[in-house]
């Protein structure tokens, strides 16, 4: 301690340049951590998170009996392992091709073209949905109208979301994730490329052999900042275009949702905040469990 | 050798006619939504009503536009409450972030280790959403106030280790030698560090300004008042509900017989994403090497 005051006194303008961000995150991030004990807690507005009185595991119970714990997680973790494989798939692949195919300006401008989507926000994306597929008004239903066939309730149909929601994570994220691949390709020592050619490989050999192995770190990467989230949902994508629809909660309920909905519509905050920290606790355990595999496998690819 | 070109020749040019047809298919569906909601936003609202929004101009209109401009004041509020949130947080932010940044990689600093941790820890876990946002609407007084919208985004930890990383790559004796000149330490990092770093701090500047301006979230969670409701909530507002507009029109004191509702969603939508379309070209390398200079860090 006295060590600690010493330094103090000595980086005075350090500590006052630190000092911000440390208070900002003390209020935002580790106060909210101590109010999980919320989770549990009867919460009642009047009294606060502290004199609210204690029910211990009372809301687990509620949100793990009614069904809503397993459902709820089930499409979390599916819908977010479904946008990691295709999206690492699409971006690998359009990376690659950038890196590979001719034409300079043709390259340009796609590659303009593919990182417009994610400069935009899921309130536009959600519009594009509306364009698109509302009922009344919506082209898709404006073309089936004219090809004589009966419209489509695209909003109300679950089958109709699973496939969606994948499209529209890869039409606003595969653009930014082509640029990191690319990125790495770029980085790739051309001196095997070379050496490569005079042995007589061809283009297809070349991308097996020597890119796609050294996009393997940017792969491990990325997957593990992935995974490590695999019980977060992007809210704004399930909110912004499904909305609150009780009738296709079956395949778009996740745990952000979910949490938001209890909080802000039932009166029961207590089973909200027992969700909410059910959420932190599985994120918390699994990147600590991928980054401890990952240190086992190759220590290099750990985050910490 | 000649057959051997004549090999390479043939994988290049499958290559090249595969990876054509990939990329224009995928930038197709990119950039077709965009035309759709300008076409849209063009058509009459008697067209859209019986077959639905076009996929091709038909029955040219501007009716959308003149609707809105009617009355205009609550959109253009609305964009000022935008522009100053994205203003106001991004200076602040990045200010915070990179003063943070500095300190934690300046190897002199006996608890960098420390502190780094601190920090660190929230991306590992949080306290979710419900503590944080008892916190926010009960004891911060958010509701209905103008420090809602700017605060959740001011200080972001994985930006501050991006900005940290950046920081490492400059020599310490920079630091050292201006040390020996007399120079204190917020000198030195005002009037040296930030313009040594400037590429990672204005790709950091546009990622939190976009960001800001992208934002509708902390509109939803603490705003109800309409003069504070930033563009995206507003839009999000007006697609949400049919007689929105007409409600709007109404309170202006203005009567308009049949007003088209659904050409102007898209009209409004234009007039969202107008400003970020009209800078995309020009901002656009910034974020790619600001992706970049992240992707390296890890």
């Amino acid at each position: 301690m006295a060590s600690f005051i010493k330094e103090l006194k000595r980086k005075k303008v350090l500590f006052l340049m630190l000092l911000p961000a440390f208070i900002y995150i003390l209020i935002f991030a580790y106060i909210p951590m101590a109010g999980s004990i919320l989770a549990f807690k009867d919460f009642r507005y009047n009294l606060g998170i502290f004199k609210s009185p204690w029910v211990w595991f009372k809301n687990f119970r509620f949100f793990f009996i009614s069904g809503d714990a397993l459902h709820v997680t089930m499409n979390t973790f599916m819908y977010n392992l479904v946008f990691i494989v295709v999206n690492n798939f699409l971006e690998i692949t359009f990376a690659i091709i950038l890196s590979e195919i001719t034409g300079r300006y043709f390259k340009k401008i796609t590659q303009s073209t593919m990182f417009l989507p994610y400069f935009i926000s899921w309130v536009i994306a959600g519009v594009i949905v509306y364009n698109f597929f509302n009922y009344e008004f919506g082209a898709f239903n404006g073309i089936m109208k004219s090809l004589g066939l009966p419209p489509v309730d695209v909003y109300n149909n679950a089958n109709w979301w699973r496939v969606l929601l994948v499209f529209f994570s890869a039409w606003k994220n595969v653009g930014y994730g082509t640029i990191i691949y690319l990125s790495a390709v770029m980085g790739i020592d051309h001196e095997m490329f070379n050496a490569a050619e005079i042995d007589g490989a061809n283009l297809y050999q070349r991308i097996r052999h020597i890119i796609l192995p050294s996009l393997v770190p940017t792969m491990v990467l990325l997957f593990l900042l992935a995974v490590s989230n695999i019980f977060r949902g992007d809210f704004g994508l399930f909110y912004q275009l499904v909305g609150t629809n009780p009738l296709v909660y079956d395949a778009t309920d996740i745990i952000d949702t979910y949490v938001f909905r209890s909080l802000m519509t039932s009166s029961d905050i207590g089973m909200a905040a027992a969700a909410g920290f059910y959420q932190s606790v599985m994120c918390f355990v699994t990147i600590i469990i991928v980054n401890r595999i990952v240190k086992k496998i190759q220590p290099d690819y750990a985050l910490f | 050798m000649r057959i051997n070109r004549l090999k390479f020749r043939a994988d290049i040019i499958s290559f090249n006619i595969i990876g054509y047809i990939l990329l224009i298919l995928f930038s197709i569906v990119c950039i077709l939504p965009f035309w759709m909601i300008i076409v849209g936003a063009f058509t009459s609202d008697q067209y859209i009503t019986a077959h639905g929004y076009p996929l091709w101009p038909v029955e040219f209109s501007t009716s959308s536009f003149e609707y809105i401009l009617n009355d205009a004041s609550a959109i253009l509020r609305s964009y000022g409450v935008t522009i100053f949130v994205t203003v106001v947080g991004t200076f602040f932010g990045v200010l915070i972030n990179a003063m943070a940044a500095y300190v934690l990689q300046r190897k002199d600093f006996k608890y960098r280790n420390f502190f780094s941790f601190y920090f660190f820890f929230t991306t590992l876990f949080s306290g979710g959403l419900v503590p944080w946002y008892i916190l926010c609407a009960k004891y911060l007084n958010f509701k209905d106030n103008i420090h809602a919208l700017i605060l959740p985004g001011l200080v972001s930890v994985w930006n501050m280790l991006i900005i940290k990383g950046y920081l490492g790559s400059i020599p310490d004796a920079v630091t050292e030698s201006a040390y020996i000149d007399g120079a204190g330490d917020f000198r030195i990092f005002l009037q040296i560090i930030l313009p040594l770093s400037k590429p990672v701090i204005a790709t950091i500047s546009l990622f939190t300004a976009l960001n800001y301006w992208n934002d509708w979230y902390n509109s939803m969670l603490f705003i109800q008042n309409e003069k504070l409701f930033m563009l995206q909530f507003y839009l999000y507002k007006l697609i949400g509900s049919a007689q929105g507009l007409k409600i709007a029109a109404d309170k202006a004191g203005i009567v308009v017989e049949n007003p088209p509702i659904q050409s102007t969603k898209m009209a409004m939508t234009i007039i969202v994403i107008g400003p970020i379309i009209f800078l995309y070209p020009f901002v656009q390398k910034y974020f790619v090497k600001g992706i970049t200079i992240g992707a390296v860090k890890g």
